[in-house]
């Protein structure tokens, strides 16, 4: 940014909609992304995959390819160092896992999944490395392979894995409240089963990894173009053997995340022991269609529900199932199904409900969260339900969801279950009501009968949609900040939180520049770098502005009170008299009495033999670690109007309102921006994204041409709504703002298609609903046998 | 190994390189030139990343081999600034707007919507959606960067510019 281009006035940085300070470098093409690291001598890796779902090996030779000019090395399982001829350890236990598996770094003797990692090829170049991966030849054994998720719990089912009893990964029951007596009592009970898939998250850059030796030093060094530093560094250290204090995970600039990249792949400690073992760095690429077979996705979900409700419609119990398809491990436990089954009571009373969680195991890539992380479902599922209970009720569904809703005078409302945190699921604060009647209102509800038989008269399809949603967010441990005055006047923040494109440096900069009077040009942030902060987690749950931002909140206020102190004791004032402007501290009333930051920063770091004065302590500099108690929790409403093609299945979104409540906003800007990048996500997964498999486990969606993201002409203008009520659990009152969007839009769209198309009486279970789908459902519902029909109402 | 020498510029700089009949591009540019402005997102020619202005128009730099191009004149994201330095018209548009996240699509929106604003500063909204249908972005939602590309015709409008 240019000097006299200040991003806004100084002072009052949080609120404002300040212009990131991320962009100018990725504006000139200057970013630094993993693949983007280029290092003298660098070698580069490609891995063997498994073409089989589920195979043992019986033998690899790879002497062809060793031949090859250029190849360096061929490594297999029984290659590498004892330390990673172990299992990845299981860093998210759970009581309900029946069997922790969790993937080898290379296959040891059994491929799970089509693209199971065989064999590594380290050469002089990429293009070598993969003519060589075709000469590695891999004799299997190929074995049945369990494709489908319901098909894999079924008594004489193949096994998933061998030596395991069944399928049946991990078993969960639990539940709150008197079901019993709920149902007994209950004047209506509305039973549905809705199949659900959603797909990958595909970050538009893929996985990268770049391994560093330092032969001097014996220090390690890798790239990463992940979400979680701390967590790779973790498992690097064990899977290397190798000295905590000479490992450093760096990520610099990461092309987006949304969940997968927050997982440890074997792939990372296969670079980083070849860099290791030949004392030249090493790169790992990923392309795409790797990313399909083996990046953590979301997929295959069965739900069924039997809601029991009192005349008026109010919610008596809750029963649920769900079985969760997945893949071949658990490198993430079972968070997301937890988090799914946990989140479906969403902004309503619920007073008893049980949940019978299955997770099976199937020969598929395993699943892992992606953003919204299992919530997409629970909240499709429990909108669905409350659909199909208005309409069977003969209530409106605003009006139904509305005598159901925890009412802001409950807060802080117990659902009853304990979270993934360990916490009870305890709604700290929010307006549910007000949400979706602001949202309402804005989409103009009331006036929505006048359009559709408006445009039903013209012979077009329109409806309406909603879906509510309550998010737990900003969960711990932790995350922490440092927050330093340097001695040349500017202040360094240091952080274990791992941007992918949230705007976490600006929004951090704005943090820190109202406690300390500086402009955000004087604050470099540090992110990402397991040398900048001695602890850390990583970015992923919506939990960054949360942990990282109340730790500079903090942070920066102790330093503050340390300017102040210092420079009282220098300018023969009182702490209270100092003021702080522009990089220098002054006397509030006298301002022209005043010490710079880079003095203070200097008299600060002491003089040899000198002690300080009293009340003064070395540097300019705090750590915080902020660890909240529990999860705050965001909510809102998504109402959608949208147009319905019949004939061909196609849908165009007229308008979308998005409620939204996260809490204290500290950039409206980016806030805005992560709504309407979540929504996209959520049309894909209502309309588009489907990851499919043929019944050998097969992935038949394997590129960008069988698997669609949302384009810009998928996705319209999202008119978000913000209503900012303060977490009261944490000093900045914020929460997470970046999975938001994607939750409610699922049953909020197929809601609407639903309705544009009442007069066929369609109740639709599943998602995605792509056109293929949705016309099939038509021609079901009969709507073509006498297209006359369709123009008229 | 089979070895072509080519002349090439790019953004107004020549260079003359022996390269590997087989490789792309995009590999040229980005791992040969060091110009990782330009970024690959799938290789297969859907998500747009890799856009770069050849002779002036759109290509995908991951379809193309770096043979193909000897003899023409490229431009990739790092060319895009004006000679003194300041960001472009465009690239001031995506600050302004929030037209970028994680910035990978960035480059390949930025050089699309570079061609099209040059043929086009009059767009309606849904001219610019269907001028970027055909580049993949993960993180805005698009709205920021189709908000970007008509802040950027208005002001080329007004003040008499071209990109
Ligand atoms: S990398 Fe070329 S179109 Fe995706
Ligand atoms: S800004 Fe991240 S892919 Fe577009």
């Amino acid at each position: 940014m240019g000097a006299n281009d200040p991003l806004v006035d100084l002072k009052g940085f949080i609120g404002a909609r300040v212009k990131r300070t991320e962009d100018d470098k990725l504006l000139r093409g200057q970013g630094l992304f993993a693949d983007d690291i280029h290092l003298p001598n660098l070698l580069h890796a490609a891995f063997v995959r498994s073409p089989h779902a589920h195979a043992r090996i019986r033998s690899i030779d790879t002497a062809p390819a060793k031949a090859v000019r250029g190849v360096h090395v061929v490594y297999v399982w029984a290659d590498l160092p004892e330390s990673a001829r172990q299992r990845i350890p299981l860093l998210t236990p759970n009581p309900a896992i029946r069997d922790p598996l969790m993937p080898y770094v290379l296959a040891k003797n059994e491929v799970c999944f089509v693209g199971d990692a065989v064999a590594v090829v380290i050469a002089d170049n990429r293009y070598i490395a993969e003519d060589a991966c075709t000469l590695v030849d891999v004799d299997y054994d190929v074995l049945p392979a369990v494709a489908n998720g319901q098909a894999a719990l079924a008594a004489g089912s193949p096994l998933a894995h061998t030596g395991i009893k069944d399928n049946l990964g991990a078993a969960l029951r639990m539940g709150y409240g008197d079901i019993d007596k709920a149902f007994a009592g209950a004047k209506h009970v509305v039973r549905e089963s809705f199949w659900q898939n959603r797909g990958s998250a595909h970050p538009m850059e893929v996985r990268n990894y770049v391994a560093e030796f330092h032969a001097l030093t014996g220090q390690l060094t890798v790239y990463s173009s992940g979400q979680a530093p701390f967590l790779e560094k973790k498992n690097l250290i064990d899977l290397l053997a190798w000295d905590p204090e000479r490992l450093r995970v760096v990520m610099n600039d990461v092309g987006g995340g949304f969940g997968p990249k927050a997982i440890f792949y074997g792939e990372q400690a296969v670079v980083a022991i070849a860099a290791c073992r030949l004392n030249r760095p090493v790169k790992w690429a990923e392309d795409r269609r790797e990313h399909f077979l083996t990046a953590t996705q979301e997929r295959d979900q069965w739900w069924d529900l039997e809601l029991a409700l009192d005349a008026t419609g109010k919610i008596q119990g809750l029963k649920l199932g769900m079985l969760h398809d997945n893949g071949a491990y658990f490198p993430w436990g079972i968070i997301m199904p937890y988090i799914a089954v946990t989140t479906t009571p969403g902004p309503y009373v619920v007073p008893a409900m049980t949940v019978d969680l299955k997770v099976a195991f199937t020969n598929k890539v395993s699943t892992t969260p992606v953003r919204g992380a299992g919530r997409p479902q629970a909240v499709f599922a429990m909108e669905r339900m409350l659909d199909k209970a208005a309409r069977l009720l003969g209530l409106d569904r605003a009006e139904i969801r509305r005598r159901n809703f925890v009412q802001p005078s409950q807060m802080p409302y117990s659902v009853g279950f304990i979270y993934r945190d360990g916490k009870p699921v305890r709604y700290d604060s929010g307006d549910y009501p007000q949400c979706q009647a602001k949202a309402l209102a804005v989409a103009d509800y009331e006036g929505f009968p006048a359009r559709k038989a408006k445009a039903r008269a013209a012979g077009r399809f329109i409806g309406i949609g909603m879906g509510n949603y309550v998010e737990g967010t900003g969960l711990g441990p932790f995350e922490g900040a440092t927050v330093r005055v340097q001695q040349n006047g500017r202040v360094t923040i240091l952080t274990g939180a791992s941007p992918q494109g949230q705007g976490h440096k600006t929004t951090f900069q704005q943090i820190a520049a109202d406690q300390l009077g500086v402009p955000l040009e004087l604050i470099d942030v540090t992110t990402a770098d397991t040398s900048g902060i001695s602890m850390g987690i990583g970015t992923f749950a919506s939990r960054i502005t949360v942990n990282a931002g109340n730790s500079v909140f903090m942070a920066a206020r102790n330093v503050r009170d340390k300017i102040a102190r210092l420079a009282a004791f220098m300018l023969q004032v009182k702490p209270a008299d100092i003021a702080m402007e522009n990089g220098w501290a002054h006397v509030a009333n006298d301002p022209a009495r005043r010490k710079s930051f880079s003095e203070l920063a200097r008299v600060s770091q002491g003089m040899p033999g000198f002690s300080y004065p009293e009340g003064v302590t070395n540097g300019l500099e705090d750590t915080q670690y902020f660890s909240p108690a529990q999860a705050a929790y965001c909510n809102g409403t998504a109402v959608v109007e949208l147009e319905v093609d019949p004939k061909i299945g196609q849908i165009k979104i007229l308008r979308y309102v998005m409620g939204h409540d996260s809490g204290k906003l500290i950039n409206p800007l980016i806030v805005d921006g992560q709504v309407q990048g979540a929504v996209a996500h959520g049309i894909g997964n209502a309309t588009l994204e489907w990851m499919r498999y043929d019944e050998n486990a097969q992935p038949i969606t394997a590129n960008f041409g069988e698997y669609l993201l949302p384009g810009a002409g998928d996705v319209p203008r999202v008119n978000t709504q913000h209503l900012e009520t303060p977490s009261p659990l944490n000093p900045l009152g914020v929460k997470g703002a970046g999975e938001g969007g994607t939750i409610p839009a699922a049953p909020a769209i197929i809601g609407a298609i639903e309705d544009a198309l009442s007069e066929y009486g369609l109740f639709i279970t599943d998602a995605p609903l792509t056109p293929q789908r949705l016309y099939q459902l038509l021609r079901e519902a009969g709507a073509f046998k006498t297209p006359a029909s369709l123009a008229r109402p | 190994m089979d070895t072509r020498k080519i002349k090439l510029t790019v953004n107004g700089k020549s260079y003359e390189r022996e390269v590997e009949t087989r490789m792309t591009l995009g590999d040229f540019i980005r791992h040969e030139l060091g110009l990782t402005g330009t970024h690959y997102g799938c290789e297969h020619g859907v998500c747009g990343a890799c856009t770069i202005l050849l002779d002036g128009r759109t290509a995908r730099s991951c379809l193309m081999l770096a043979v193909q191009a000897n003899g023409h004149d490229l431009v990739t994201i790092e060319g895009l600034a004006l000679p003194n330095g300041d960001l472009n018209p465009l690239q001031n548009a995506f600050w302004e707007n929030h037209g970028l996240q994680c910035g990978f699509c960035t480059p390949g929106m930025l050089t699309t919507l570079t061609e099209f604003l040059r043929e086009n500063n009059n767009p309606t909204e849904e001219e610019v959606r269907i001028a970027i249908s055909g580049n993949l972005c993960r993180c805005t939602g698009y709205q920021s960067i189709v908000d970007s590309a008509l802040a950027c015709a208005k002001r080329m409008r007004e003040e008499n510019i071209t990109l």
